[in-house]
């Protein structure tokens, strides 16, 4: 339990050590927020679909969610061979223990990068249904921030270098985003493309956000928040295991 | 302390490790010398349950790093061949992580965190990040941390490379008054051969994964009828530079150095 803690608080503060890392990563959602927000707006609203950064908003939080979390999962791939893993993979701490205390920590920073993408939105003009809702929000967030440290925690076990990273973004992250209806509504696709939105863990968790925030959604949110938490823990199991496999 | 019997280690077809045994006593300063890629690393990894053995049997303090992961690992304190210190984390933080990882309860990890960093004369810098001391500093906390959990055994992995004289000597120092003081074993490999003439109570010379001799510095000089350890060395391992082969971790290692270079 001890060490759960204090693998969680070492990622913590880590992220807050370092400030350019946090506003780095804020550019990226910002530059989608204005550039596509503003810039399709227009044509948004006259085909029917209303305004479109609030239909965006939720979109924007989970990629930027989905991408600090991966990236605090693939992390590991640099610890590994050099850093503190290799220590606590000395210590009278259990495998499965250490890899839980990492992608909690991994899971928590990414929430809050999250948060701050949420802020801004409403600084620049989201307005959620209900303030209260914000809440369970920031619950979703936590959720769907699980999910993907756990995919990045995975895939690191199992990559040796960081050779495969700019792979695994290509063809794995930036189609997940694309395909989540983080950007269009998932309406009137392809069956082809439908297909893939259903195994996409961040559509489930782009679209029950949307629910909570803005009130609208394709699916009911009992059925997104189910298929995240079985994702979660489906990850789970294949991740703790290819991590007890990782030798140093 | 450390007893090793037959020990193997194959990746796919190549042998790293061929059927090796020592034992090395309590209390003992061990040297565990070799070319590039003779498996010296691999061993240590064997013995510190980062690496299942092919074959072989290990005795740690009276535990088996296969099945009894947990107690052989509260044997020993490790300084790894790389830098393992979380460089965003103060020297202080580094240590308490360690402490908390070993479940050392709080006010006696205090006393000790207090007590090794005043060893290795970092106190006055524990609130200072790791990533602005220099390699030595680097080296020493790790020392310290990875004594903080009062190891019976503690391994050094070429502990001393890259070091200026002042803080190797300093380092063999410590380790020398942990031996002679607390009867602590420490098992160090190191490529040099005056530092391992000094210090080491055994040699244990590797290549090509064989134990090729085993003794006191002494020994192995009159066994090759040689002035020196080094060309004791050179005698029992020949003349020919290893090439190591270069995997990708190695490119990483490379690629980090020159990251990290300020």
């Amino acid at each position: 339990m001890n060490a759960i803690y204090i693998l969680w608080l070492r990622q913590l503060i880590r992220y807050f050590r370092s400030k350019s890392r946090v506003i780095g990563s804020l550019a990226q959602p910002l530059l989608f927020l204005v550039a596509l927000g503003f810039g399709f707006g227009p044509i948004y609203s006259k085909a029917g679909g209303g305004n479109y950064i609030q239909f965006l908003v939720p979109g924007i939080v989970g990629m930027s969610i989905m991408f600090t979390a991966v990236f605090m999962g693939i992390e590991m791939i640099w610890d590994r061979q050099f850093g503190f893993l290799k220590e606590t993979m000395v210590a009278p701490v259990s495998r499965f223990n250490i890899m839980l205390g990492r992608t909690l920590g991994g899971a928590t920073v990414a929430a809050l990068q999250g948060v701050l993408v949420l802020a801004i939105s409403i600084a620049i003009g989201f307005r959620p249904s209900n303030w209260l809702f914000l809440i369970p929000a920031v619950l979703v967030m936590l959720l769907i921030a699980l999910v993907f440290t756990t995919l990045g925690t995975a895939i690191a076990s199992l990559l040796d270098d960081m050779q495969g990273f700019q792979l695994i973004v290509n063809f794995l992250i930036m189609p997940m985003f694309f395909l989540s209806g983080a950007l269009f509504p998932l309406q009137g696709l392809p069956t082809a493309i439908t297909e893939i939105t259903y195994i996409d863990p961040l559509s489930y968790g782009v679209d029950a956000l949307r629910n909570i925030l803005i009130g609208t959604s394709q699916m009911s949110l009992a059925i997104n928040l189910f298929a995240i938490v079985a994702i979660w823990l489906l990850l789970t199991g294949i991740g703790s295991y290819l991590f007890s496999k990782i030798e140093v | 302390m450390i007893e090793v019997k037959d020990l193997s280690k194959n990746f796919g077809d190549f042998v790293a490790v061929d059927k090796i045994s020592f034992n090395v006593k309590a209390g003992e300063i061990f040297a565990f010398l070799g070319p590039n890629g003779a498996g010296k690393t691999t061993t240590i990894k064997m013995l510190t349950t980062l690496l299942h053995p092919t074959s072989g049997e290990i005795d740690l303090n009276g535990h088996n790093p296969v099945k009894e992961a947990t107690e052989a690992r509260k044997s020993f304190g490790i300084v790894f061949q790389d830098p393992s210190l979380d460089d965003e984390l103060t020297a202080l933080e580094n240590m308490e992580f360690h402490g908390v990882l070993y479940n050392i309860p709080k006010v006696e990890r205090n006393k000790r965190i207090e007590e090794l960093l005043k060893f290795v004369e970092l106190w006055d810098r524990r609130h200072d990040l790791a990533k602005t001391f220099s390699g030595g500093m680097k080296r020493r906390l790790e020392i310290a941390r990875g004594l903080l959990h009062r190891p019976k055994i503690l391994f050094l992995d070429e502990p001393t490379l890259g070091l200026d004289p002042q803080t190797r000597n300093h380092i063999w120092a410590y380790a020398s008054k942990l031996s002679k003081d607390e009867g602590m074993t420490i098992f160090f490999t190191t490529h040099y051969m005056e530092e391992a003439e000094q210090n080491a109570d055994r040699i244990a010379i590797i290549d090509q994964g064989k134990i090729v001799a085993t003794g006191t510095p002494e020994d192995l000089r009159n066994q090759t009828n040689t002035p020196t350890l080094e060309e004791a060395f050179l005698s029992l391992t020949g003349k020919n530079i290893r090439d190591e082969h270069a995997g990708s971790i190695d490119q990483m290692r490379m690629r980090r150095r020159l990251w990290n270079r300020r």
